[in-house]
């Protein structure tokens, strides 16, 4: 076991697929030579070769389009978008061929391919380099869309992406891509797409958090238990779309009080359905609102570092929130 | 660019007379499968037609290269006459345009002419026009990779060309020189919009700018849309990479059972295309070779309306699937 982060992880998970099945390539802009623009596909041509590690013209609609047709043909491609903000061109292969195929066809076709998307507010990366775009996706049935955080979780659920015989779409937040190292293991270390998973237990609140927002809800959890004897429970759905209901849902019933904490845009977020889902579902043991922090619906975040920083919710905005919870 | 027409006979391009009494067969099999389904649209049977008429020879043509099974189909909503050469039936047409659980297609969720058949390599189909030719890309570069000798086969009308997909496949198709053709059925109208609106310059010219070959054919013209085909299956079969077909051809009929052309074109242009219907044109050939006559002619258009009749009275009295498989099959199981 050695401790990684989760560029590293990712990049793990990769090559040992790579290696373990022939029929895994990775495919996308600058992911060759270079090893991508984050470092994530690293050294795979050198051992892969230019054919199973393929660079690919400027063109979204068709590094996903062809990875389809790869997947109806023996191959299981990973194809990497650079920078989600750049999705769009592909979104019809997304939405209306891959996410669709098996259901269209009546279960005669499936699209096992791996869509990677870095995600996520970074500094200097304005509005086409950090936007938060899983609501996009998450309104589509027979797409599965997952956001690990962790290293040891992202080894394993890019293993699980890539075996999964559905599309899958795999958001990396870049902010998190170097933030923290753990231990990894080695070898195969099961992960199911469409589990959540209870980072810490606790009896007061629940915030279901995923991404940038994860690292800093648990950091503010250890603080109000230190400082205010509130016990946090921190649940990350690590699937976005279809959700782990029942995990969410007994974190609810246990502590009575949920708060979801995205960077997303609040209006029509994956946030404003874990609250549906909470409010319906667990609506009886509810003691207090269902509550969530997410970015204002501007657009995205800015370039200058201030506008960046009041765009985000901060570690202050969400220890006032999960304190206003706990107090309810 | 000349359009290219048959200039030679059938024994030079390798077929004997069962292969051209196939053809036929096949071409008239389609005219008569879809005028079939236009009955039952006017009965209130079928709620929706889009139709091959016009274009059976360039289908026919183009997909008798094909190896059923082995290359790959990516075919677009007016193909009836490729599927049917490959070995869907019509019953399954009908099947399809009535929406029913057999359908082979989808099982009713698709409106007809959205054809797929996993047994067949007919990759699925939708109605958003382009999406297939990255995905018929993806393919051909399968084959490559593990350096089989597949060849894809990706086909749509003139309008197809008009939109990224089709020159970001191109594109990466000239790129890794990969085992695709790219036929596109000329058929001068998108819905309404005539080609004069819709193309600029030629389309087949443009494979010139991605490094491959690209040729018109006349599409009314079965043998000689074969020929440029077969020429294309050859190369893409010796590694030489992508070609693309342009067929010109003509929608004989409207856009679909939902429109209404006499809107937007004149009824002296449809007639003028029938005189160059592709059957008339082919019988005329089979005919002139002796390697068909009135009566041979009449006993497969009998033989073919009893298989016609036959298909759409099965697929009328076939159920529909139950309701509540509106909710199956979203998600494949591991």
């Amino acid at each position: 076991m050695a401790t990684k982060n989760l560029l590293q992880a990712i990049h793990e998970g990769l090559a040992e697929e790579m290696r373990s099945d022939e029929s895994v390539m990775v495919l996308g802009e600058d992911v060759g030579r270079a090893g991508g623009v984050f470092r994530v596909t690293q050294d795979l041509q050198e051992e892969f070769g230019a054919a199973r590690v393929m660079d690919t013209p400027l063109a979204e609609s068709l590094i996903v389009g062809s990875a389809i047709g790869l997947s109806v043909n023996g191959m299981r491609p990973v194809a990497e978008i650079q920078f989600a903000d750049f999705i769009p061109p592909a979104f019809d292969q997304i939405v209306n061929e891959a996410a669709k195929f098996y259901y269209r066809s009546n279960g005669d076709w499936s699209c096992p391919i791996t869509i990677r998307a870095p995600y996520g507010v970074v500094p200097g990366g304005a509005l086409y380099h950090s936007q938060s775009i899983e609501a996009w996706f998450c309104n589509t049935p027979g797409l599965k869309v997952v956001a690990p955080t962790f290293p040891a979780d992202a080894k394993a659920m890019i293993k699980s992406a890539i075996r999964d015989p559905n599309p899958v779409l795999f958001l990396e937040h870049k902010r998190t891509y170097r933030l923290i190292k753990e231990d990894v293991p080695d070898d195969d270390h099961d992960v199911s797409l469409g589990e959540a998973r209870v980072h810490r237990e606790g009896t007061d609140i629940t915030v279901v958090a995923y991404g940038l927002m994860l690292y800093t809800a648990l950091e503010v959890a250890e603080k109000l238990s230190e400082e205010h004897g509130v016990e946090t429970e921190v649940v990350e759905p690590r699937t976005l779309y279809p959700l782990d209901k029942e995990t969410i849902l007994n974190s609810a019933k246990k502590t009575g009080k949920v708060l979801v904490i995205s960077e997303a845009n609040l209006t029509g977020s994956v946030s404003g359905e874990i609250a549906a889902i909470v409010a319906r579902e667990a609506f009886e043991w509810l003691d207090g609102p269902v509550m969530r922090l997410g970015a204002p619906d501007v657009p995205a975040a800015a370039f200058a570092k201030p506008m960046m920083d009041h765009f985000l919710p901060s570690a202050e905005k969400i220890e006032a929130a999960m304190l206003e919870l706990a107090r309810y | 660019m000349a359009i290219r027409e048959t200039g030679t006979g059938h024994e030079a391009l390798g077929l004997d007379e069962d292969d051209l009494r196939r053809m036929h067969y096949h071409m008239l099999l389609a005219r008569r499968v879809d005028e079939r389904s236009w009955i039952l649209n006017r009965q209130g049977k079928a709620a929706f037609v889009i139709s091959c008429q016009g274009q059976e020879g360039a289908q026919v043509g183009a997909a008798y290269n094909l190896r059923p099974g082995d290359d790959y189909l990516y075919p677009y909503y007016r193909d009836s006459g490729m599927t049917m050469l490959l070995g869907q039936t019509p019953r399954d047409q009908f099947l399809s345009l009535l929406g029913k659980k057999e359908d082979p297609n989808s099982g009713g969720r698709q409106m007809p002419g959205h054809y797929g058949s996993r047994e067949l390599n007919i990759v699925t189909s939708s109605a958003p026009v382009g999406v297939q030719y990255p995905q018929a890309a993806g393919t051909a570069l399968a084959f490559k990779l593990r350096s089989e000798d597949g060849i894809v086969l990706v086909c749509g009308g003139e309008a197809s060309t008009s939109g990224g997909d089709w020159h970001e496949a191109m594109n990466f198709a000239g790129i890794h020189n990969l085992p695709v053709i790219f036929f596109v059925e000329n058929n001068v109208y998108a819905i309404s919009v005539p080609t004069k609106f819709q193309v600029a310059g030629s389309i087949a010219r443009r494979a010139e700018g991605y490094g491959f070959p690209g040729h018109e054919v006349d599409g009314n013209d079965v043998l000689a849309v074969y020929e440029v085909t077969k020429e294309a299956f050859g190369r893409a079969r010796a590694g030489e990479g992508p070609t693309l077909i342009e067929a010109k051809t003509y929608r004989m009929t409207a856009h679909s059972s939902d429109d209404d052309d006499r809107r937007y074109r004149e009824r002296e242009e449809i007639e003028e295309w029938r005189k160059k219907d592709p059957i008339v044109r082919f019988e005329k050939y089979l005919m002139e070779n002796g390697i068909l006559d009135e009566s041979e002619r009449d006993e497969i258009s009998e033989r073919i309306k009893a298989e016609v009749a036959e298909a759409s009275e099965y697929a009328e009295n076939a159920p529909f699937a139950d309701p509540e498989d509106v909710l199956a099959r979203v998600y494949a199981e591991a």
